[in-house]
């Protein structure tokens, strides 16, 4: 496989470079909101990165994130914006709670996450391609019908008789296996990262990977090459379904202790927008996206230790990642910044 | 029965605002040429700031233009980035999201020492200038139509207005007649994201008068469907945002009554401004005609 080395390098030093901005404007924020940024990053990184533990922590919180950041990276570069993953997370979750229950194994589990996915993730495909709706309004507007949707399902269709705080969990034989004894990391991991490279293989070395970024590239063009822009939207968000609705499965099935969907709904909640800022620090790219899942993964397994040992409340990595995300959205941030480092 | 259709339209007014100043602030913006998405984390960062800035100071109004002035800033940051780096128009709307998000849900624990959830005292709340035994009117609902008035005005019946739609329609033309593309561009798109971030204090301090990490509850994307069913007119979106703001006011009002309870689940009555949107969105496109250099960068040759 021939690698474009020199391409990937400017990328890579913008996404470092945000990822710094990032980092630092957060513990600005953290001094002048009363708290030790110091202190707060190194419990962050010592938590998620300071032992076998916390890098078992790191790439199970990663798992999923990979997988919805792969639904808006497809999306990208098919010319879409794809925010649909956060409400196809939940479905993909409910429908392998309920399958692996009835038949107790991990491949109908996975088929459930696949099958929802692509059902919800379907719906603003055919709003985009025979109604002309933009996807961004309507795959919002699909995550809030979701999220109570998926909400009175939770509470009133599948509640564990014994605990009300939980959905019904999947059985013992429909479990990923635990990779590292007493840790959260399955081999669940592995099914993102198998996604990542199958992403990776589908966009760049077929057909059909080929029509998805041309159309992406140029619609026109596309056209004149005699590709259906169509299709290519069509299959853009159901691969991109299949993806969210395996982060979903693979969640309740490969995460211990629960593996059920637990109160409010908390535990599959957010992976969705984390997603999306995987994936634009990664470039839209699944193997950028493998590496920079890894890295907000980090964030979010060291986020409870940063509350525990320096008391700042674990959103602070939301922001952080928010941040990150506006500067990838500066264009030519190398160049500005070679600019002003020369005056 | 006639109380209650009473007091759902007169909610209706109330939730109105937020959704009309954002669809009229992102009209202006759009009619310039330029797209934000960022709405959304506007609305969200301007109620939480705006509450800050009404407890700090013991008065409302100055937590509405704290608000107003959160969402300038935004404003600047995206207009900043679309206008003169030519940046991507829907990404830097995706950042501010996120980041809404993060700062929200970081800030209440961290400001106020709650979990999730502030409630803003009453006092710092703005006083209703209409009291009926239906409800009552904000203030806030007549300075909304009169922005809405004015905007329509300057944008269809002035010179000014004529220069910002030339922007956004044709910009090679406008910078040919000497217009300076880029700084109508921008004070358009500084303009949306201030009317967005007053809409947004409004929520925190005067209407729902609480500071959640779900406030905004994609109002900000209803609105911007709400800009597209309008037209991009701001008086129609007037009447949009009366519309959705019912089915907005509708689903809260139900939640909050036992007796609809029974009959059906609270979940499936939250999920109707969400489905009259894209049911409004899917029915009406192809009659409507966005401006023609929307969400494209100028660059001069």
């Amino acid at each position: 496989m021939r690698v474009d080395i020199r391409g990937f390098i400017k990328p890579l030093i913008e996404s470092l470079i945000a990822i710094v901005i990032g980092i630092l404007l957060g513990a600005i924020i953290l001094a002048f909101s009363g708290y030790n940024p110091i202190k707060a990053y190194i419990a962050l990184f010592d938590g998620a990165l300071g032992s076998k533990y916390g890098w078992a922590m790191t790439l199970s919180a990663t798992t999923p994130m990979i997988l919805t950041a792969l639904t808006f990276g497809l999306g990208a570069r098919t010319g879409l914006f794809n925010i649909g993953a956060e409400g196809t997370v939940y479905f993909g979750a409910i429908a392998a709670l309920i399958l692996t229950n009835i038949w107790g194994n991990i491949l109908m589990g996975l088929l459930g996450g696949i099958i929802a996915g692509i059902a919800w993730m379907g719906i603003p495909a055919f709003l985009k391609v025979f109604r002309g709706v933009n996807e961004v309004v309507s795959t919002i507007m699909l995550n809030w019908m979701a999220y109570f949707l998926a909400l009175y399902i939770v509470l009133q269709k599948i509640p564990n008789p014994d605990d009300p705080n939980k959905t019904i969990a999947v059985p013992l034989s429909a479990r990923f296996p635990i990779i590292i004894r007493g840790t959260e990391l399955s081999w669940a991991f592995a099914i993102s990262v198998i996604a990542a490279v199958l992403a990776y293989y589908v966009l760049w070395h077929t057909t059909l990977g080929y029509e998805l970024r041309v159309s992406g590239y140029n619609e026109r063009a596309a056209r004149y090459a005699g590709i259906n822009p169509k299709k290519a939207i069509i299959w853009s968000f159901l691969i991109g379904g299949i993806t969210s609705g395996l982060a979903g499965a693979v969640e309740v099935m490969g995460r211990p202790p629960s593996y059920a969907i637990s109160q409010g709904m908390a535990n599959i909640y957010g992976y969705g927008f984390d997603g999306i800022g995987v994936s634009l620090v990664g470039r839209n790219h699944p193997l950028g996206i493998i590496f920079s899942g890894i890295f907000f993964g980090m964030l979010k397994a060291g986020a409870t230790a940063m509350q525990i040992e320096a008391g700042v409340p674990l959103e602070m990595v939301r922001m952080v990642q928010g941040i990150i995300v506006v500067t990838v959205a500066i264009p030519g941030i190398l160049d500005l910044l070679k600019r002003v480092v020369r005056k | 029965m006639m109380d209650t259709a009473l007091s759902i339209l007169i909610g209706a007014l109330t939730a109105m605002v937020p959704l009309v100043l954002t669809s009229v602030g992102a009209t202006v913006s759009e009619r310039a040429g330029v797209v934000n998405i960022g709405y959304e984390g506007i609305l969200l960062m301007s109620a939480f700031f705006g509450a800050m800035f009404a407890e700090i100071s013991g008065s409302p109004w100055i937590g509405l233009i704290g608000g107003a002035f959160i969402g300038m800033l935004l404003g600047m940051l995206h207009g900043f980035i679309t206008v003169y780096l030519k940046g991507d128009h829907v990404i830097p709307g995706i950042g501010v999201n996120l980041l809404a998000l993060g700062v929200v849900a970081f800030g209440i624990p961290a400001y106020w020492g709650t979990a999730g959830q502030h409630q803003v005292p009453s006092n710092f709340r703005i006083a209703p200038i209409i009291k009926t035994a239906y409800g009552s009117l904000s203030p806030m609902v007549l300075i909304t139509i009169v922005i809405v008035v004015l905007t329509h005005w300057v944008l269809f019946r002035t010179p000014l207005g004529l220069r910002i739609r030339s922007v956004g329609e044709n910009p090679e033309a406008a910078d040919a007649l000497g217009i300076n593309v880029e700084r109508y561009r921008f004070l358009a798109t500084v303009y949306g994201a201030t009317l967005a971030g007053l809409g947004g204090a409004f929520m925190s301090v005067d209407w729902l008068g609480t500071v959640t990490k779900q406030l905004s509850a994609g109002r900000g994307f209803i609105a911007l469907a709400n800009m597209v069913f309008s037209g991009w007119n701001p008086l129609r979106a007037l009447l949009g945002g009366f519309i959705f703001g019912f089915f907005d006011n509708l689903s809260v009002w139900v939640r909050t009554n036992p007796t609809v309870q029974e009959i059906i689940p609270w979940q499936f009555v939250a999920t109707l401004p969400y489905l009259v949107t894209l049911i409004i969105v899917a029915g009406i496109i192809g009659r409507v005609r966005a401006p023609k250099a929307d969400g494209k960068p100028y660059k001069r040759e």
